[in-house]
């Protein structure tokens, strides 16, 4: 027991700041109220769904867990499943494979069912299909299959932004321009 | 020569890797696979390729390791009838790889004992990767025979393909009594994105890009797999320094999936310690590959030619060594002492050895069940013929062993990284753009998960025809489905992480 404390004490506390929401993520216009948004900001479920990923977006999203960017220290977690969760954090191109099971996630998830895209692929198909080409086994962007309220690009996207899209997610929006 | 076998003629593949290719009749491939596994020899990849438009019918794959080096054997198959001989009685692994090859050409293994789709679920028609394929997308009822386990108290839990973590997805049917698995199923596809496919359509240099990213935990792995193919073809050797750089950023990439699997590990048995310790490591690692390399997961550096980098701040390397051998030895350490850890991870997820070489078990788990293979001591491409690489190996299969190689491959890595670093000369790359025609290239790096291949078929014109890249998932998880058996049900999450394997790599 020992060692394990002395541990944690030499460690500290390592966690900064969380970074500000970015209303250039956006994609659709914030439907939720300031009361609901108040409520949310101080406890979110987040569930995530892997609609065909390369685990390269998971494994920020693993990174977004740990003691630098510490998300459960903003009272944010991420719950066994869909009917726990206020939003879905979608990655990867959809495959055809996995349309059925996304549709289901979403349908599963209770309102306001805020929808948080990751990565490159989530927007469009990324590599797998770039330039329009057409590919048998994937359907394209997460767009392509459930409504999404905020997109973040890179491949992948950096901790830092992950936890951004999930805070505008949740922001009270000054001005929209889509 | 590896193998030697009356009328069989084996040519030597030029590359970085030892590998032989030869041409066989279906008849002689079972006894040439029974030679080669009773020599102690492994399946690492099987594909089937359509060369309609070159020689004529289809052709199936073979790739063999031996002590001496990869077999790559070629079958060539009746157009009309695309039939070649079952190998899973001799390989196990062989049998998905099968019914892969089956739902994406459409060449069939007669006598198979499973006759079930693997890759292909309900949702497209046709062989994809006959050259002549159009796209057509259907939404058929996806149902999947499962095999029922029938029984007093026998009763079924099906999990996936959504997981409750932050993992990748894939189904898994348990068949338990009480709380003891009598059987596991999987059913894997799910993430399959039309890779394959994918690569026809691409450049040399815009395959690479993809390569990176056919399982982002092993990007550095798969580039370099992929270009060592593509340098094979046009028998191109990459300047030291491009190969000093590449192996820096593997054993990178290794050291970064070991420190997140160990602090997993510690986090599947509730010591969330042992997750926060390990991923502060972590991340001050990805840091540092963002500062030195400009990508914290070293996508898209490894390019065909060599290395699409320089290499500017080395200390920052040097110091981030000493940092993590000490604090990785200290929590080592804590690991070790912690009683209810250990007695979560000694005997559980049991794969003795004798069924490890059974089923073919490889990279990082099989060593943990003795299964002694390890590409950069066994293969020792430059420059790890420089480096003398000490494989790390246990007996006793269990979650504990597997927790142990990783702890010491990890310290083996960070060994190599400073004799990397010693070792580092400028240089530079041209990058290689174009191959020459009917080409055949193969490349095999050691990725932190195990062995990867990637093989490259060129066209009359020297363009991309046909690429397959092959993650050892394939055969570890068929493996997965025997270690869990009587052990219980909550303890699965902790065996399926200390395999930690590829749902991408594999659903391709």
């Amino acid at each position: 027991m020992y060692p394990i404390i002395k541990q944690i004490i030499r460690t500290g506390i390592v966690t900064e700041a969380a970074p500000l929401a970015d209303e250039a993520m956006r994609l659709q216009p914030q439907r939720l109220q300031e009361e609901i948004l108040r409520l949310l900001g101080s406890a979110l479920c987040i569930r995530h769904v892997d609609a065909g990923s390369c685990n390269g977006c998971e494994l920020e999203i693993h990174s977004v867990n740990n003691a630098h960017y510490n998300i459960e220290g903003l009272g944010i977690k991420f719950v066994a499943s869909p009917r726990h969760a206020d939003m879905l954090l979608v990655t990867g191109p959809v495959s055809r494979h996995m349309a059925t099971a996304l549709r289901r996630t979403y349908d599963a998830t209770p309102e306001p069912k805020l929808v948080v895209a990751i990565g490159d692929c989530s927007r469009d198909g990324g590599i797998f299909c770039a330039g329009g080409a057409e590919n048998y086994a994937i359907l394209g962007g997460v767009a392509e299959v459930i409504p999404v309220d905020v997109l973040v690009t890179g491949c992948p996207p950096t901790p830092t932004a992950i936890l951004q899209g999930i805070l505008t997610a949740i922001s009270r929006q000054a001005s929209f321009s889509p | 020569m590896p193998l030697t076998y009356p009328n069989l003629t084996l040519i030597p593949i030029p590359g970085a890797i030892p590998a032989w290719k030869g041409l066989i009749e279906p008849e002689q491939l079972l006894p040439v696979c029974l030679k080669v596994a009773e020599g102690g020899g492994r399946l690492v990849a099987l594909w089937g390729s359509d060369e309609r438009q070159n020689a004529g019918g289809f052709a199936l794959q073979v790739a063999l390791v031996t002590e001496a080096g990869l077999i790559c054997l070629c079958v060539a198959l009746e157009e009309a009838q695309p039939v070649y001989p079952n190998l899973s009685l001799i390989f196990p692994a062989a049998l998905r790889m099968q019914r892969a090859a089956q739902d994406l050409l459409g060449i069939v293994a007669t006598d198979s004992p499973d006759k079930r789709k693997w890759l292909r679920h309900g949702a497209w028609h046709g062989f994809p990767l006959r050259k002549d394929y159009a796209v057509a997308p259907i939404d058929e009822a996806d149902a999947y025979p499962f095999v029922r386990v029938e029984g007093n108290g026998v009763h079924e839990i099906p999990v996936g393909p959504v997981h409750a973590g932050t993992i990748e997805p894939g189904h898994f049917r348990f068949s338990i009594v009480g709380e003891r698995v009598l059987r596991l199923e999987e059913r894997l596809g799910y993430t399959h994105k039309g890779i394959e496919k994918r690569f026809e359509q691409l450049s040399l240099q815009q395959g690479a890009k993809l390569a990176g990213r056919i399982a982002g935990d092993s990007s550095v792995a798969y580039a370099w797999a992929y270009a060592m193919a593509a340098e094979s073809i046009a028998q191109l050797t990459p300047s030291a320094h491009s190969l000093w750089l590449r192996a820096l950023l593997l054993e990178r990439e290794r050291i970064a999936n070991h420190l997140g699997d160990l602090g997993y590990l510690g986090n599947d048995v509730a010591f969330t310690f042992g997750f926060s310790q390990f991923w502060i490591l972590k991340e001050q690692l990805l840091r540092n590959n963002a500062a030195v390399f400009g990508h914290r997961y070293l996508m898209d550096l490894i390019i065909p030619g060599g290395v699409a980098v320089e290499l500017s701040k080395s200390s920052i390397l040097y110091d981030e060594c000493t940092l993590l051998e000490k604090q990785v030895k200290l929590l080592r350490g804590i690991y070790e002492e912690h009683a209810g850890m250990q007695d979560r991870f000694i005997g559980a997820g049991l794969v003795a050895p004798k069924l490890a070489a059974q089923l073919g078990l490889c990279g990082m788990a099989g060593r943990a069940s003795a299964q002694a293979w390890d590409a950069r001591v066994q293969f020792a491409c430059a420059p790890y013929d420089q480096l003398d690489v000490q494989m790390a190996t246990h007996r006793n299969g269990d979650v504990a062993a597997r927790v142990i190689v990783r702890f010491d491959e990890l310290f083996e890595s960070l060994r190599l990284q400073r004799e990397i670093l010693n070792h580092l000369t400028t240089g530079s790359t041209v990058p290689l753009l174009k191959l020459p025609g009917n080409g055949f290239g193969i490349g095999m790096v050691e990725g932190w998960r195990g062995e990867i291949l990637v093989a490259i078929h060129t066209d009359r014109e020297g363009n991309v025809a046909r690429v397959h890249p092959h993650d050892p998932s394939w055969q570890n998880w068929p493996v997965l489905e025997h270690a869990v058996l009587d052990n219980i049900v909550p303890d699965f999450p902790l065996i399926n992480k200390s395999f930690n394997l590829s749902y991408t790599g594999q659903d391709l």
